[in-house]
This record gives C-alpha cells, sequence and structure tokens, in this order.
C-alpha cells in the first residue's frame, strides 16, 4: 500500500492520484451498509475465491507498464494459448497434475510464438500500444475462432462423438467440462492438492507480511539505506498485519462466521506468491534494468546500447505466457471452458483490478495488483447486491459494474494523459 | 503505401482525381469481394440479391462510417468514441415513440430531438478529446464503452411509458424495438423504391446518404472546414498561422456526433429494429474498418474513401455468408472473416500512425 502514501504533494493531488481507488473503496463499503443480505461468509468465500482465481492474470500485466508498453490488453492471447493447451489436453483426455503440467508446457510454447509477434506489433505502432493491444485481442480471437470452429472438423478430421466435440463433427461446444480431477479431468488440478481452511491462510499471510517488513527495514538499515525506510508506512503496513492476524486468532478462538469461509487453495497461493516474487527479482537483473529504462525513455536507452525493440519484445512475450498460464489456473478452478468466451472479458477484467490498485500507464507494482484484485472483485461481489437492495433489480447492479469496468480504464487513463500533457506544457513553457 | 503516407504533408488534394490513390487494403478487399462473388456464382446463390442487400447495407452503415471523416480529418484519429452519438441517436428515436409519433413525422422529429443532444454531448467530448493529446484513440474507445454501459442502467429506468416499447412485465425498455409499431421499419428505403430487373434499389435510403455525404463534402470546402484539416495535418503549422486548432477539434468531434446520431437511427429504420442496451457498444470498429478499408489512412480521410470502403467492406460481408454457408455447411466463417478483416485492418492502420505520444 506504499503506492497510496508515496507522491503525495497536497490532499488534492493525493485525490486525483488515487481517485479511482478511493470511489471502490467507498461504493464496497457503501455495499455493506445497504445490502443486508450479505454474510461475511459468502463474501469471503466468493472473495477469496476470485482472488486466488484472478491474481495471476492481473500480475501478468505489470511488466509490460514497467517496460513502457502500457497496460497490455493483449494478454488475451495468452489466455486463448492457455486455452488452446486445456483444449488439446481435454480431447486427449489427460489430467490431473500430468495434464496441468502439460498445458502449461503447451501454453508456453503457444504463448510465446504469439507474444512474440505481439511485440512486434507493438514496436510498429509505438505510442499507440495500448489501442493496438486491444484490437489485436479482437484480431486473435477471429484467429482463434477459425481455429476452433473449422480447422477442427473441417480440415483436421476429429469424431464427432468426443464429448467436446459439436454433434455435426464441425468444432469445439461453446462449453466444455473439464472433468473433476478425481475423474482423470483438469478441475481443480492445482487447487485440490492442498487446501487449508481460510482463517489459517490469513494467519498465515499477516505474519508472513510483518516478517517481510522487518526483514526490508532491518535490511534497509544494514544497508545504510534507512533513508528508504519510513516511520508512517511503517507503523501502517504493520498495523494492518497485526489487525488481520488479530481478527484470524479471533475467529479461530470464538470459532465465527468467518470459519465457515470456503478452504484456500496453497499451491495456488504458492504460485501467485511465486509470481510476486519473480517479478520483483526480475526487476532487479539486467533485464529489467533493461525494462525500466525502456520504460522511462526509449531514446536514452538506446543511446546506451540497450537493444529497445528485443527487450520491447521479451516483455511482452512474458505477460503473453504468465496471462496463458494464469488462464489455466482461472479455468482449472471454474472447471467448465467457456471456449467463445472465457477469455474475452479477461484483459478488461484484468487491467481494471490493476487501475483499481492504484496504478497507471506508467507504474505498476505487486502491491496495486494484488490490492486491486481484492478491492475490484469485492465490487464486483457486492453491486448486485446493491442493485438489488436499492432497485430490487439484480441486473442494474450488474449494468452498473460493466459501467465501473470501463469507466475504470477510461478515468484512470484519462487522468494520467491529461496529467502527462499538462506536465509536458508547463516543461515547454 | 508511400504515397498515402505522404498525404499528410502534402496540401494539394484538390489536384487529386476522383477516388484518389488506391491503397493495397482498398485492392487486397476487392479482390477478394469478386473472387467470392465468382465463388457465389458457381456455387449457384443469385447475383441481383446479393447487389440489392449490398446497396442496401451499404446505405445503412453509411452515414456511420462518414462520422469518421471530421473526426480524422481534425487529428483526433478515427472516432472510436462512435457509441456516444449512436446512443444519443437511440434516445432521439425512443423519445419519439414515446411522445406517440408515427411515420415520417416520427423520423424527422427523431433527427430534431438526437441533434441538439449529440451537438452537446459532442462538444463535452471533443473537449475530452483535447485534455488527452496523443492517447486519443485508447481513451476515445473506453469513453464509448462507459457512456454505453451507463445508457444500459438509462434505458432500464428511463420513466418511458409506451407500451410499443417496454417489456411486457417489469420496467424499462425492450432490447430490441420494433420499428413496424410506429411504422418506421423502412421508411426512408420504400420512398421512390424501385426494381432494376431483380435488383432492388431504395432511393430513399442512398439519398439520404448522398445528401449528407454531400454536405459532409462541402463542409470540408468550406474556409471552417479548411481550418479543420490544417489542424490536423500540421498543428503546429495551423496554430501558428493563427487557427483555433482546439476549437476546431471540439466543432469536428460535434459534428461527428451528430453524424453518429443521425447514422444509427437511418440505421435502425433500415433494419427495422432500434436495438438498444450493449448493441451499440462495438459498432464503432465495422464503421472505422469500413473508412481505412476504402483508403483512409489514421490521420487523413475524404468522402470518397467513406463510399468505396463502405460499399467493399458491406459487399464483402454480404456475399460472404450465404457464399461461405453453401460452401462449408455448418460453420460461420463469414462472422469468423469479419472479425479478422475488420481488425486486422485497423491494426494496419495503427502501424501506419507515424505521431505518438510525446
Amino acid at each position: 500500500m506504499d503506492g497510496l502514501n508515496r507522491n503525495s504533494n497536497g490532499a488534492g493531488s493525493w485525490i486525483l492520484e488515487n481517485l479511482v481507488t478511493i470511489i471502490f473503496v467507498a461504493f464496497t463499503l457503501f455495499g455493506f451498509m445497504v445490502s443486508s443480505g450479505v454474510s461475511l461468509g459468502f463474501f469471503f468465500s466468493e472473495l477469496s475465491s476470485r482472488v486466488f482465481r484472478n491474481a495471476f492474470l492481473v500480475l501478468s500485466l505489470i511488466i509490460p507498464v514497467l517496460a513502457g508498453l502500457g497496460l497490455n490488453f493483449g494478454i488475451v492471447i495468452g489466455a486463448m494459448s492457455g486455452q488452446v493447451a486445456i483444449a488439446i489436453a481435454r480431447y486427449f483426455e489427460m489430467g490431473g497434475l500430468s495434464g496441468l503440467m502439460f498445458c502449461f508446457a503447451v501454453a508456453m510454447a503457444a504463448a510465446a510464438l504469439c507474444g512474440y509477434f505481439t511485440g512486434k506489433l507493438y514496436n510498429k505502432t509505438r505510442g499507440q500500444e495500448m489501442i493496438a493491444s486491444l484490437i489485436v485481442g479482437f484480431f486473435a480471437n477471429g484467429i482463434y475462432q477459425f481455429l476452433f470452429l473449422f480447422v477442427v472438423g473441417v480440415i483436421i478430421s476429429v469424431p464427432a462423438i468426443h464429448p467436446m466435440i459439436k454433434p455435426d463433427g464441425i468444432g469445439i461446444r461453446m462449453t466444455v467440462d473439464l472433468v473433476p480431477v478425481k475423474q482423470g479431468g483438469l478441475k481443480y488440478a492445482l487447487d485440490n492438492i492442498y487446501q487449508i481452511p481460510f482463517v489459517h491462510a490469513l494467519l498465515i499471510v499477516a505474519v508472513g507480511l510483518l516478517l517481510l517488513l522487518a526483514v526490508r527495514y532491518w535490511l534497509n538499515i544494514r544497508k545504510g539505506r534507512s533513508y528508504l525506510n519510513s516511520r508512517s508506512s511503517l507503523i501502517v503496513n504493520g498495523g494492518l498485519c497485526l489487525a488481520l492476524a488479530g481478527v484470524a486468532i479471533h475467529a479461530m478462538m470464538t470459532k465465527s462466521e468467518l470459519m465457515m469461509v470456503r478452504k484456500v487453495p496453497v499451491v495456488t497461493g504458492l504460485l501467485i506468491i511465486g509470481l510476486c516474487v519473480f517479478t520483483v527479482l526480475i526487476m532487479k537483473t539486467k533485464l529489467g534494468q533493461d525494462f525500466r529504462s525502456v520504460g522511462q525513455s526509449q531514446h536514452t536507452a538506446e543511446v546506451s546500447g540497450i537493444n529497445v525493440d528485443r527487450t520491447r519484445i521479451i516483455a511482452t512475450m512474458i505477460s503473453t505466457v504468465l496471462a496463458a498460464w494464469g488462464q489455466i489456473i482461472y479455468l482449472q478452478n471454474m472447471g467448465t471452458l467457456n471456449t467463445y468466451n472465457a477469455h474475452t472479458q479477461i484483459g478488461m477484467f484484468s487491467v481494471a483490478a490493476l487501475l483499481v490498485g492504484g496504478a497507471s500507464t506508467s507504474k505498476a507494482s505487486i502491491t496495486h495488483a494484488i490490492f486491486g484484485t481484492i478491492l475490484f472483485n469485492a465490487m464486483f461481489i457486492m453491486s448486485p447486491e446493491i442493485g438489488q437492495s436499492l432497485f430490487g433489480q439484480a441486473i442494474l447492479g450488474e449494468y452498473f459494474r460493466t459501467f465501473m469496468v470501463y469507466g475504470v480504464i477510461g478515468v484512470a487513463l484519462g487522468i494520467h494523459v491529461w496529467k502527462a500533457n499538462k506536465k509536458s506544457r508547463i516543461v515547454v513553457e | 503505401m508511400a504515397e498515402m503516407n505522404g498525404n499528410g504533408n502534402n496540401l494539394s488534394r484538390a489536384s487529386r482525381s476522383l477516388l484518389g490513390d488506391i491503397g493495397l487494403p482498398t485492392v487486397i478487399i476487392a479482390v477478394f469481394w469478386v473472387l467470392t462473388l465468382v465463388a457465389g456464382h458457381f456455387v449457384g446463390i443469385s447475383m441481383s440479391t446479393l447487389v440489392s442487400d449490398t446497396i442496401k447495407r451499404a446505405g445503412m452503415n453509411g452515414i456511420l462510417v462518414l462520422a469518421m471523416v471530421p473526426a480524422i480529418q481534425s487529428g483526433t484519429g478515427p472516432n472510436f468514441a462512435l457509441p456516444i452519438g449512436i446512443v444519443c441517436g437511440l434516445l432521439g428515436l425512443v423519445t419519439a415513440i414515446e411522445m406517440d409519433l408515427t411515420g415520417m413525422t416520427w423520423l424527422l422529429s427523431s433527427f430534431a430531438l438526437a441533434i441538439p443532444l449529440a451537438a452537446v454531448v459532442g462538444y463535452g467530448y471533443g473537449k475530452l478529446m483535447n485534455a488527452v493529446k496523443g492517447s486519443e484513440m485508447t481513451i476515445a474507445t473506453y469513453t464509448g464503452f462507459s457512456i454505453v454501459a451507463l445508457m444500459c442502467l438509462a434505458w432500464l429506468m428511463i420513466p418511458f411509458r409506451n407500451p410499443k416499447m417496454g417489456w411486457f412485465i417489469g420496467k424499462g425498455l425492450r432490447e430490441t424495438i420494433q420499428l413496424d409499431a410506429v411504422g418506421g421499419a423502412q421508411i426512408l428505403n420504400n420512398f421512390l423504391l424501385f426494381t432494376v430487373g431483380e435488383v432492388i434499389v431504395p432511393t430513399g435510403l442512398l439519398l439520404t446518404f448522398a445528401f449528407f455525404a454531400f454536405l459532409v463534402w462541402l463542409f470540408f470546402r468550406s474556409k471552417l472546414g479548411i481550418a479543420i484539416s490544417a489542424g490536423g495535418i500540421n498543428p503546429k503549422f495551423a496554430q501558428a498561422a493563427g487557427l483555433d486548432i482546439d476549437r476546431n477539434r471540439v466543432l469536428a468531434n460535434v459534428v461527428s456526433t451528430i453524424l453518429g446520431a443521425i447514422g444509427i437511427i437511418v440505421y435502425s429504420q433500415s433494419y427495422g429494429y432500434a436495438q438498444l442496451y450493449t448493441a451499440p457498444l462495438m459498432m464503432a470498429f465495422p464503421a472505422v474498418a469500413a473508412v481505412l478499408i476504402g483508403g483512409a489512412t489514421a490521420s487523413r480521410a475524404k468522402v470518397s474513401h467513406v463510399i468505396i470502403g463502405v460499399v467493399l467492406f458491406q459487399g464483402l460481408l454480404t456475399t460472404a455468408l450465404p457464399v461461405a454457408n453453401e460452401i462449408f455447411a455448418g460453420t460461420d466463417l463469414s462472422e469468423i472473416m469479419r472479425m479478422i478483416i475488420q481488425n486486422g485492418i485497423i491494426l494496419y492502420a495503427l502501424t501506419q500512425v507515424k505521431r505518438g505520444v510525446q
């Protein structure tokens, strides 16, 4: 949450900087106030399963932002690669952990290839990467449908009796059941490996974060960079962690509603943490420094001998591969493959989640991603409830939710460009 | 393609032939269309039906595509926020139904209600585009999406009582409103309609399109129109010459939004239904693609590009549907082809954009 505390010169600019986040927090709290029907158990069950499902995808957006490519709506291409891998695994009835590994491997190859070409495209549409990434997602969707509705059946002949092929033998069905892992399928292949109760996970996370804070504080002092330690943010973050741990312990002692919350998949959580660590570590390598320099100024990077085009392509490839894995994690949790719809919204939802966390076109961190995923999904759960309780129509809340998604992206991007333009005008004058 | 990029610096537009330079995308789509027509002929599809449908659909979509011209010429790039104009038009249309108007009165009042609304909204949108120079296309897209989503709420909550467009149970407007009920379906198409052989020519529709195309053409020959184009070609130069670029960009976007509003009313009457809720969400993209196919770039567009583009693109789509269904039964190849061509051409145009974010 340090993104919230930094850059705060004046209350007005702080509010503008975090406008989107503030709106979302207010909206979710408002939801709790007006809707009586939402129990804490239901809310946290929904929230935790959604966060574990989506966090990986949102995290895959960070590297392109740091490399100056902006928000990569092109992660839908990664998602499609993931779905192709899942479809292949499902067709040959692979399942369990080995099936999942196969999916990861195939998706990695497909996504790396697609990412390479998208990266090339972004190099040709410099300055307009975001709209290009949106459109290339639509374009790729056309190719994806060509693959699944035409190539499968017309060019590659498949048996019409296969449960995932349409009855007329051409194309893949709208929804494909991924078969529970106990029957040799992919559903919950990752989630079911090991699960622990929600409150235990809460306690572990709180203690872990507290340790992390302490270690960072200590390291900064030891390396003589104690100026990096901000006392106020340490107190706020530490306090939050302690409060979290307190809530968890209290729930365990009193066997409160929180004990009823659905169990938490440990391996999925570890993968998400692993990706966080990976993102932090890669930025400390030579490649990561290149990302940063290219992101700050392509011209300066070029002059100092960095191959800008290559760096941008690598950033896009990493993002696409991560998105493909993220989609596999998402689908094994959903249990069904919505062949032609599952990927279409992924790009926008993930981008909106990242922006809600306080990121912008040019800055993003794992804190933004995780915090944003939690907040965004909280809003997602609450809005039908608000529509129901305020207007008596849940559909109203759903339309409102769509509006929030598009609005958030529009407002966040708009404010960013507007501020950048204002700054450059001041510099020129 | 080199000449097409050069257009930006080349002010001698008047010296061009009527068609202008024919670009690579135009040729590819044209060849592809001819191939589908030939294929259609061999599998025994009636050519006159195909031609009739092409004319009808080109006329239907024409004004929506025309809305791209002012936006592109002023330098804001293709109007990806076309849905803003579209919802203004739809609002005018349903308000006219609520007032219990029918036939031609209904149509004209729809225009009269939608145009001032579109002008006001377009003004705000133009101001927004000035605030976000350099990323207009991305932000325009999301502004359009947001407005459509917001209007979904409005359609559901609007206190209109006319049974012709309400749900049978519950509040709000229907997703598709039949215009038969107000005598508005194909009202322009049927005006002076005649047939040549078996080809149906919807004269009224074509005349309306031609009229607005002429207006836009005329507008860009007026002093104001030329000033707008000059600002789009070279903003710094135009500013030095004493032109108020920001004002001109706002004006161009007002015109574009108004054309969007008119366009959807003409579209709906020809289609026979007014589609509310999420239907306008993706409508900007085919319109952008059409003008680009006609030979426009993200920074230069002419009325001739609109006419060529809309005929080629809609012609190809109209032809591909029955032909693809005939050859590959059981597949939805034409929809897939639309997605690939439409987005491919937009991507191609984006790679040709030279001016990026500072």
